[in-house]
């Protein structure tokens, strides 16, 4: 690969990507992500490369293994261009039959297609599946169509074109002031607006600054951040280079948890590329800017998706927070001003320079702008990782893209924001979803991270279930959180083991009020959130399970019936 | 060791390597002997005490020998709501083990994770990287005698 010195000599690559492909091509595109790797996508790959060249098709048929196409319920699925043919749970078995009907035949395959669970329809192309069709798939799309290891397929869909007009028409402070402009806040859960964070680390005193990338996507159940690095990691890193240049850092981070291998291998492949073509290191794209980038693993500490932790882990010691008396942009990593935000926020910042601050800004609510990716997860028919425009009602995602609830159970809650979210009952579901809205009802946004729950949850395990989780993950540096959800888990046992006494809510609202107030970090003041939204909104739950011993869900095992 | 020293040769014998340097050591070795942790101490100038609270802080590390099959057991949220707590008492009766525990011959080692990303397959099992059929007691019994 050439190194590129100019805009101008990266639109001639461009243009010469381009003109090797043609669109009316037929392309397979197979679903390699996480979840269908892990159900034998990469069998399905080795087959289709076979059959191609056992059936006389090579050169005349492209085939690319892409990231998470999000409907992970289906996996692993395959979208045959450019008619767009969606077919789902493909084995390695079908592929001889696809290749040579659908590809040469052009015939559908009826038993591979998506039926409607609902109208018992099949359906043929991917943009009229209900699960797509009522997404926005801004950050997302491009995930199901191009191959995440190849810089060319991402340049071909106008990749970096952000970066050219950054570095050759906008001054930092108007990229700044653009980024301002679109409203976008944080998507990794604190939802402070990312202009704003990016103008501080620009003002902020200090020779050396870096960039960060939180990749430690630690709530359990959600994994848009791991799907999009998957997928898409080019874009993350165009808007990471793009914060750089904004903020005038020259070095940055990708910290990655560890337990994801797979956007690990994406994210070195993608740096490698992007240096080797000049878009990353030494006077980049000849503008005289310079950023060199490196990956850090995580190694398996939720708290270190906290900002002072996940900075004291890159310095090579124990993930620990410190006190935020001054914030990172300012102090971080290695005491100088760092600008930390999440996967998504990043990959969203292309976007808004490509089309603009102002029509990023018409999408979503007042104070929630452009869409939100979530994972949506749980008892419910179409798991999968969903994007939608802020504003979007709860029941819309859970019931028009998600398809309600499997084996005709009834809705009970839907878990957002992960362990220092809350619960939201039925009665609920027309809240639209955006930050200060999700706040206000008693949850959070979080990071994205949605799980539905039926009639078979009982909501007093489900807090103990996340005190659990919490109590192991808490680093012990401060007393409210470590000793305080300690003793709310105890209290919690005890009621599930139908050991509860008079006065436990009240103790527990308590120990709940005094972690949420003075713990050190995010962990720590979120504990007790899922036990006071499920306490505002099940409360007839814990009583039943205190005062009768009866776990109204059947689902305590030691209570009594 | 020769191997422990090319891994903090290619980390430069950065101080600030520490974390991804035992990840390296662990990743290969799936423990980290006492002997690895002196070299690494001693080539990168971190003292031990230190190396020991970055080694037992993070959940990736482990300090004993950990069996030649991994079984993780994926209790995150997604799996949970799914019933992912029977299936970890199922695979708890079935090795004797309790999560985080390996057995005497070093055969199998059960792990409690935090979601590897596969909500859409719950409640997760995955043994040596690899995704395991739910199935009842009585088949899981048989798929884990096949392991050596």
């Amino acid at each position: 690969m050439a190194r590129i010195n100019s805009p101008a000599e990266l639109e001639e690559l461009r243009k010469s990507i381009l003109s090797t492909r043609d669109a009316n091509k037929p392309c397979i595109t197979l679903c390699s992500g996480s979840t269908c790797h892990a159900s034998s996508s990469k069998k399905v790959a080795v087959c289709i490369e076979e059959e191609i060249i056992k059936q006389g098709l090579s050169g005349k048929v492209d085939f690319r293994k892409t990231g998470c196409h999000g409907f992970c319920e289906m996996g692993p699925i395959m979208v045959i261009y450019p008619e767009k043919i969606f077919y789902t749970k493909i084995k390695p078995e079908d592929v001889p039959e696809i290749i040579s009907q659908t590809i040469m035949e052009k015939k559908i395959i009826e038993r591979l297609l998506y039926t409607d669970p609902g109208t018992k329809e099949k359906i043929v192309h991917e943009p009229e599946i209900p699960f797509y069709k009522n997404q926005m798939r801004l950050v997302l799309g491009p995930n199901g169509s191009i191959d995440p290891k190849s810089i060319d397929d991402y340049l071909a869909i106008g990749g970096y074109s952000a970066l050219v007009k950054v570095l050759t028409q906008m001054t930092p402070e108007q990229v700044v002031e653009e980024v301002k402009k679109s409203k976008l806040r944080g998507r990794g859960g604190a939802g402070f607006p990312a202009g704003i964070k990016w103008e501080g680390a620009r003002k902020a005193p200090g020779d050396i600054k870096y960039v960060l990338v939180n990749a430690d996507e630690g709530d359990p159940g959600a994994y848009m951040d791991g799907g999009l690095l998957e997928g898409n990691p080019h874009s993350v890193l165009e808007g990471l280079i793009i914060g750089a240049y904004a903020t005038g850092s020259h070095e940055g981070y990708f910290y990655i948890r560890h337990e994801y291998p797979m956007a690990v291998e994406n994210v070195h492949i993608a740096i490698k590329q992007a240096e080797e073509y000049g878009l990353l290191g030494k006077n980049i794209l000849g503008s005289g800017f310079d950023l060199i980038v490196k990956v850090h693993e995580g190694a398996g500490a939720y708290v270190c998706g906290e900002s002072f932790a996940l900075m004291t882990s890159i310095e090579g010691k124990p993930g620990e927070p410190r006190p935020s008396y001054i914030l990172p942009i300012f102090k971080g990593l290695w005491n100088r001003p760092s600008v930390l935000n999440n996967v998504e926020t990043w990959s969203n910042v292309p976007l808004i320079i490509n089309k603009g601050a102002d029509w990023y800004a018409q999408i979503g609510t007042e104070t929630s702008k452009g869409t939100k990716i979530f994972s949506l997860v749980g008892n419910i028919t179409n798991t999968g990782l969903v994007e939608v425009p802020m504003g979007t009602t709860l029941r819309d995602i859970i019931y028009k893209i998600g398809g309600g609830i499997p084996g005709g159970k009834k809705f009970k809650a839907v878990q957002t924001g992960g362990p220092a979210g809350g619960c939201l009952p039925e009665h609920m579901l027309d809240l639209e979803v955006g930050y200060d809205e999700l706040k206000k009802s008693g949850s959070m946004m979080g990071s994205g991270g949605m799980v539905v729950m039926d009639e078979d949850t009982c909501m007093v395990d489900v807090v103990k279930y996340y005190l659990e989780f919490l109590t192991g993950e808490s680093c012990g540096k401060c007393v409210p959180c470590r000793e305080g959800i300690r003793q709310m888990l105890k209290i919690i046992t005890n009621i599930t083991q139908g050991k509860g006494k008079e006065g436990d809510i009240e103790l527990l609202e308590e120990l709940a009020a005094l972690a949420g107030n003075v713990a050190l970090c995010g962990l720590g003041k979120g504990a007790p959130s899922p036990f006071l939204s499920t306490l505002k909104y099940f409360r007839n739950e814990y009583e039943a399970h205190i005062k009768e011993k009866r776990c109204t869900a059947l689902s305590c095992t030691s209570q009594k019936v | 060791m020769e191997r422990v020293d090319q891994i903090i040769d290619k980390h430069e014998c950065e101080a600030s390597s520490l974390v991804q340097v035992l990840l390296a050591i662990q990743t290969e070795n799936h423990w980290l002997p006492m002997e690895a942790l002196e070299r690494v101490a001693e080539r990168l100038q971190v003292p031990l005490t230190r190396i020991q609270q970055v080694a037992t802080f993070y959940k990736a590390f482990s300090l004993v020998p950990k069996g030649r099959h991994t079984i993780n057991v994926c209790t995150g949220t997604a799996c949970y709501a799914r019933g992912a707590s029977r299936v970890l008492d199922m695979m708890q009766d079935l090795t004797g083990l309790k999560s985080g525990e390996t057995d005497l011959d070093l055969k199998f080692s059960l792990e409690k994770v935090s979601c590897p990303g596969c909500c859409a397959l719950g409640p997760y099992v995955e043994i040596d990287g690899k995704t395991q059929e739910l199935t009842t007691p009585a088949e899981m019994a048989e798929a884990l005698k096949k392991f050596e």
